[in-house]
């Protein structure tokens, strides 16, 4: 997901406080910034929003490598404002996370220097024009996943930036179904560009849930607290017997030979994604991950004489105008 | 110098005349730019006729710790709703 | 939709369709009023095109979140008035060409865009003047055009003013401010002005299209807008301790489809689908 691996911190504080704090919770009540919090509440959810943030951020540079090569005047409008959509929800989210009391600024420097992460899938590439119906179609598909029941999280401002991201988003899942299904029914390059566009981003797409939480201590702690409210696996299955019905559709295939319907469990069989290649992604090994952190690092190292001059310039107004008072 | 511009809450009224009404937060150096950043950010679907920003650090808010004493005592005021009163149906629609 | 009787009479349906929005008939003769009014359409369209590519170059880049949605908007807005004009221009021409066929099949010599619009971006203080000095033209051009003697121009012109009303305020506003802000500010945006106002004068410069459209009450003669654009650059450089290039010495070409080397790069990137895929729909 967009916020993979959080590990939720231990808390160590006066039980009676906590317990009447998951008594709020379990009873379904938001908790706002100025209500008392267990610490580790407060830093898993500064994690779990900053790395969401941080992976709207990045995310906006593989479908942005797109933006001057659409093949339209109207994909290059639906992509452009596609990708500005992702600005804006780094945007909602950085502001959920600095209730917390941490800054827009710390966080960002805090994702340059590596101490924070963003989602794995923003570490490949997008190759042809069908990445992008690709991206659209999977990873946007993934994160909505996730996003839907995020919109009940129990931390007010995550929740309520989650409900109106949520109803951003409801067009570029479909936007990237729609331009893949032009590429899918067109000439035979067109087919093949889709094809293998599905072939690479299959894996990542499902690698986006995270590894299998049965066993996580984290998880738990994040479920009762509902900052998690499912598992990654019960995601991930929901996330394939989704897509697998689409992808037939489109004619594709998807590049699973152990792929088949269980009729028992009502979902299908599939295989895992290669961890390895996961943890390695994550350990900045990805195709793409050193040009991802250059591209988000010159940006703001390049910006900083712009912010600088109009932060110096809303001063100066502001003692002329006492000066003048 | 390097210093971060202030968060600002915004409130946009929509199409329909109802009140402003708390959207989200941004980040802008004075109150003139808040306002064409909230333009930019949160009206991108049509979704308001006009924006109200505030800085964030002004905003005072309630304590939670007094939620009980500010909210509870109107909870028994039942005669307040309209639903409290039983018209008969004869009488038609008040 | 059931097939008309000519479809099922005609051996070559697509053939025929194609005849009737024009594809084959000879292109317009240099000189005659369609091929004037055609020129003149595509030099707005490819003003606003080339401009809202260089500014879509910087989503994910911008200084600062606020700022790259900010730049979004702008160059949807551009996107979306190239359709416009491409598209009313691919119906003057009426050889079945459409706004994504002028913008994405045309070559370097048919774009009609001023030198400015195509400037790289630079640093932001470049990409931020280069927008200003074309918004100071923009607009004043723009509110004549909601005068043309051509509705469907005026009504362009009117959708389009608006949208160019913020552009203008917001660019202006910005120059101010980093000119009149940091030291570092202020030298980047005095160094941006010099290195782009030899790009300015281009579009008050006339040729013989402009003056004939201008004739027919079709568009604004160029030189017409000079003063407003001088009113409003010298109010603003003034605000912003910005110092006006003495020399108004002006680059051009670009009108009549000369361009610098920066165009061929632009053009291979943004109709490289459409040219090596000729046959795909999108």
């Amino acid at each position: 997901m967009y916020a993979q691996m959080v590990k939720s911190e231990a808390t160590d504080e006066d039980p009676a406080k906590l317990a009447a704090f998951q008594a709020r919770i379990d009873a379904g009540e938001r908790i706002e910034p100025k209500d008392w919090m267990p610490e580790g509440y407060r830093k898993t959810l500064i994690r779990q929003i900053g790395q969401h943030a941080h992976s709207e951020i990045v995310g906006q540079l593989p479908e942005g490598n797109w933006i001057t090569r659409a093949p339209t005047l109207e994909r290059k409008a639906i992509l452009l404002a596609k990708v500005q959509d992702e600005a804006g929800h780094g945007l909602y989210l950085y502001c959920a996370a600095e209730t917390l009391g941490i800054s827009r600024d710390e966080l960002t420097e805090q994702l340059l220097s590596g101490k924070m992460k963003y989602s794995s899938i923003f570490n490949y590439p997008t190759l042809s024009w069908a990445d992008i119906g690709a991206v659209g179609w999977l990873v946007d598909g993934a994160a909505i996943m996730n996003q839907v029941p995020l919109q009940r999280t129990s931390f007010g401002p995550y929740s309520r930036a989650m409900i109106r991201i949520c109803k951003e988003e409801s067009f570029h899942q479909r936007q990237g179904y729609d331009l893949i299904r032009k590429m899918a029914e067109g000439t035979p390059e067109q087919k093949a560009m889709a094809q293998d566009a599905l072939n690479r981003f299959w894996y990542p797409s499902l690698m986006m849930f995270g590894p299998s939480d049965k066993d996580s201590v984290h998880s738990t702690q994040s479920m009762a607290w509902k900052i998690k409210i499912n598992t990654n696996d019960e995601l991930r299955q929901k996330f394939v017997d989704q897509t697998v019905p689409q992808a037939e559709f489109l004619g594709l295939t998807i590049p699973d030979e152990h792929l088949k319907w269980n009729e028992d469990k009502g979902g299908y069989d599939f295989s895992e994604p290669d961890w390895n290649e996961f943890y390695e992604v994550l350990k900045g090994n990805g195709p793409c991950n050193a040009d991802r952190m250059e591209a988000r690092t010159r940006a703001w190292r390049d910006g900083e004489w712009v912010r600088d001059g109009l932060m110096a310039h809303a001063r100066k107004q502001t003692s002329r105008r006492v000066a003048a008072e | 110098m390097s210093s971060e511009w202030p968060l600002w809450e915004v409130f946009i009224r929509g199409q329909h005349g109802l009140n402003h009404r708390h959207v989200g937060s941004l980040h802008a150096p004075d109150a003139e730019l808040a306002i064409r950043h909230a333009r930019d950010v949160y009206t991108r679907r049509n979704e308001g006729v006009s924006i109200w920003v505030v800085p964030s650090a002004q905003i005072t808010a309630s304590a939670p710790s007094e939620k009980g004493p500010l909210f509870e005592p109107a909870n028994d005021k039942v005669y307040r709703h309209p639903t409290f009163y039983d018209i008969p149906d004869e009488v038609g629609h008040m | 939709m059931a097939p008309s009787l000519s479809d099922v009479m005609t051996p070559d349906a697509a053939a025929l369709a194609a005849a009737q929005k024009g594809e084959g008939r000879a292109p317009l003769k240099a000189g005659s009023p369609e091929h004037d009014l055609f020129t003149g359409l595509t030099r707005l369209g490819d003003n606003c095109l080339i401009l809202g590519h260089r500014v879509s170059e910087w989503c994910g880049h911008a200084p600062v979140l606020e700022e790259d949605i900010a730049l979004a908007n702008m160059a949807l807005d551009l996107i979306g008035q190239t359709q416009l004009w491409l598209g009313l221009a691919g119906e003057v021409e009426g050889r079945g060409r459409d706004a994504d066929a002028l913008a994405f099949r045309r070559d370097g010599w048919d774009f009609h865009n001023i030198l400015l619009v195509e400037r790289p971006n630079g640093d932001f203080g470049q990409t931020l003047m280069r927008q200003f000095l074309f918004d100071a033209w923009h607009a004043p051009m723009l509110k004549a055009l909601e005068g043309s003697s051509d509705d469907r121009i005026a009504a362009i012109a009117q959708k389009a003013g608006k949208e160019v009303a913020y552009h203008i305020e917001r660019s202006a506003d910005l120059v101010i401010r980093l000119g009149d802000g940091t030291e570092e500010s202020h030298a980047r945006m005095q160094a941006a002005l010099e290195a782009l106002w030899g790009y300015a004068g281009e579009a008050f410069i006339a040729d013989a299209v402009d003056t004939r459209l201008a004739e027919a009450g079709l568009m604004p003669a160029p030189e017409s807008l000079r003063a407003t654009f001088d009113e409003t650059v010298n109010a603003v450089f003034a605000e912003a301790a910005l110092t006006r290039p003495e020399s108004d010495f002006a680059h051009k070409g670009g009108k009549q489809g000369r361009h610098s080397e920066h165009m061929g790069h632009l053009l291979t990137d943004m109709q490289w689908l459409q040219r090596a895929y000729p046959d795909a729909k999108w």
